[in-house]
């Protein structure tokens, strides 16, 4: 790998960085705007326009509170829950494909931090990784509060897992490949994968929702139970890094739902725009500027999704303990297991049908 | 010395470090940290043997299910130093004896051992991803990896019969 591309590639992963931060950090903002708007309220209105200075404000807030270690703790581990929370948090955005190519004199720069033909299964094993940070911090802060509440959590994150993967299967047995990347290219033209996965694109969000302990399933954190779940003993910016972590979690989902079936960065009439941009500006800038609307259609369904969570959670009251898990091992795996079977059956059978008569 | 090398060398160096920890720290939950920590390392094994499939399936399996369900245990054990009594001396000398023969056991079997050897011209450095080796394990290993498969359902079905509330037991 020469320099120019190693730079290059450095330039991608810091971008997508800083934009997963910055997005989290304004989901604050907007969960609050949101949460006014369906309560019929103002939200956040005094720092900055319409509030947009919040998320600062609270940041400088949290970082200036008093860092409290509980005496019997364990100091280490206490330390490295939330620290482990923020970094599988981040991890994952590495491989989520932002947008087409990218032309700088005659350099094709794919706008994704790494394209991996295990995309979708790295993704996968980060998100399995997330129970750590609550575990680890709920144990450490040696509260039995804290650790029923990091149990609960660990029982649910693994639980709703079982059901992603299997919502995940179905989608890999069309695409037949684990590459994001590859994923959302199969996607051009508006094959988007929602109108051939309805059924997986339900359980995959109920599940993503579970994963990122959103209401209606954040129990976790359940106040009227367990005092404030894992995160009780927990002050200050440690505490800003759970909550923070669970932001990031919501626009890496989001992202990664607009991925898999939404279609990305694809949008209808792409190729139109495409061909009035190239032959308007010449085709390098052309080029990019159709990949920077490609980018941004991307973002604004990553956003949509990110508003999906917040509406829900102001619509929905919460589901009781034995309710989340008989919904996610009852029905979610047979509903998850039932599409895979159907999937296979049209693939095998439907598929070259229809491709017959078509032609 | 080149950069596999080199990393080749860092990460068993951190392999070996952290399984080492695994045995000597005295707090379970740093054992279990230790251990998660190890197959992260291994892991990376993986990915520099350019299997990436395996890599991604090591941390899902066994850092992301395994492992998890070791520190629930673990933790509901409560292991704390009230529990240091159990650790007699016949106990260490009997963990020293078992320690001490299986480390015999693998070193002769290391010594006795053949490392296969491989031409840099013919081989093929693809082998690891996950197309050729689905297409290894569906079309030339297709009945043991069935059978696996068949395995593996008995297992659960063996686990949901012993996981399942019988008439008459308590509700709790």
């Amino acid at each position: 790998m020469d320099l120019t591309e190693f730079l290059i590639k450095t330039a991608t992963i810091f971008v997508v960085f800083v934009l997963t931060l910055v997005i989290a950090m304004y989901s604050t903002w907007g969960e609050r705007k949101v949460a006014g708007f369906i309560q019929d309220r103002m939200g956040p209105n005094r720092a900055g326009w319409g509030g947009l200075l919040q998320p600062l404000a609270d940041a400088g807030k949290m970082f200036f509170k008093e860092d409290f270690i509980p005496a019997l703790a364990n100091k280490w581990l206490f330390i490295a829950g939330p620290s482990l929370a923020m970094l599988t948090a981040l991890l994952a955005s590495a491989v989520i494909p932002f947008g087409s190519t990218f032309k700088i004199n005659n350099h094709e720069v794919v706008l994704q931090g790494v394209e991996s033909n295990i995309g979708i299964l790295y993704v996968f094993g980060v998100v399995a990784l997330g129970v750590y940070g609550i575990m680890v911090g709920g144990w450490a802060s040696n509260n039995k509060f804290s650790l029923l509440g990091a149990i609960r959590a660990a029982s649910q994150n693994i639980s709703y897992e079982v059901a992603m993967g299997l919502s995940l299967i179905a989608i890999l047995m069309m695409s037949s490949s684990l590459s994001l990347g590859e994923i959302v290219s199969q996607q051009h033209g508006g094959n988007w994968n929602i109108f051939y996965q309805p059924l997986g694109f339900i359980i995959f969000i109920t599940c993503s929702f579970a994963e990122c302990n959103r209401v209606p399933f954040d129990l976790p954190e359940c106040e009227t139970e367990l005092v404030g779940g894992y995160h009780t003993e927990y002050g200050s910016m440690k505490l800003g890094f759970y909550l923070f972590a669970e932001y990031i979690n919501m626009f890496i989902s989001s992202a990664i739902i607009s991925v898999l079936y939404f279609g990305g960065y694809n949008y209808p009439g792409m190729d139109w725009v495409y061909s009035q941009l190239t032959q308007a500006l010449g085709g390098i800038t052309g080029h990019n500027i159709a990949t920077l609307i490609g980018t941004g259609v991307f973002f604004g369904k990553a956003i949509f999704f990110i508003f999906f969570y917040m509406w829900v959670r102001w619509t929905i009251p919460r589901f009781r303990y034995d309710q989340l898990m008989n919904l996610g091992w009852k029905k979610l795996i047979p509903l998850a297991i039932f599409n895979i079977i159907i999937t296979g059956a049209a693939v095998l059978f439907l598929k070259p049908m229809i491709t017959a008569w078509l032609n | 010395m080149n950069s596999t090398v080199s990393f080749f060398y860092f990460l068993s160096f951190l392999t070996i470090l952290s399984a080492v920890m695994v045995v000597v720290s005295r707090n379970p939950i740093h054992s279990v940290l230790y251990l998660i920590l190890t197959f992260f390392t291994l892991s990376g094994h993986y990915i520099l043997l350019n299997a990436q499939f395996l890599a991604a399936v090591n941390i899902i399996v066994y850092a992301g299910a395994i492992m998890v369900l070791f520190l629930f245990v673990i933790m509901f054990l409560n292991m704390k130093q009230d529990n240091e009594e159990s650790k007699t001396n016949l106990t260490k000398v009997a963990a020293t004896i078992v320690g001490g023969t299986v480390f015999i056991i693998l070193f002769g079997a290391y010594r006795k051992s053949v490392i296969p050897t491989y031409s840099p011209e013919t081989f093929d450095s693809q082998v690891g991803m996950i197309e050729n080796l689905g297409h290894l394990l569906f079309r030339d290993y297709l009945l043991p990896f069935e059978l696996i498969s068949i395995l593996l359902l008995v297992a659960m079905v063996g686990a949901v019969m012993l996981g399942k509330r019988e008439i008459g037991e308590r509700h709790f």
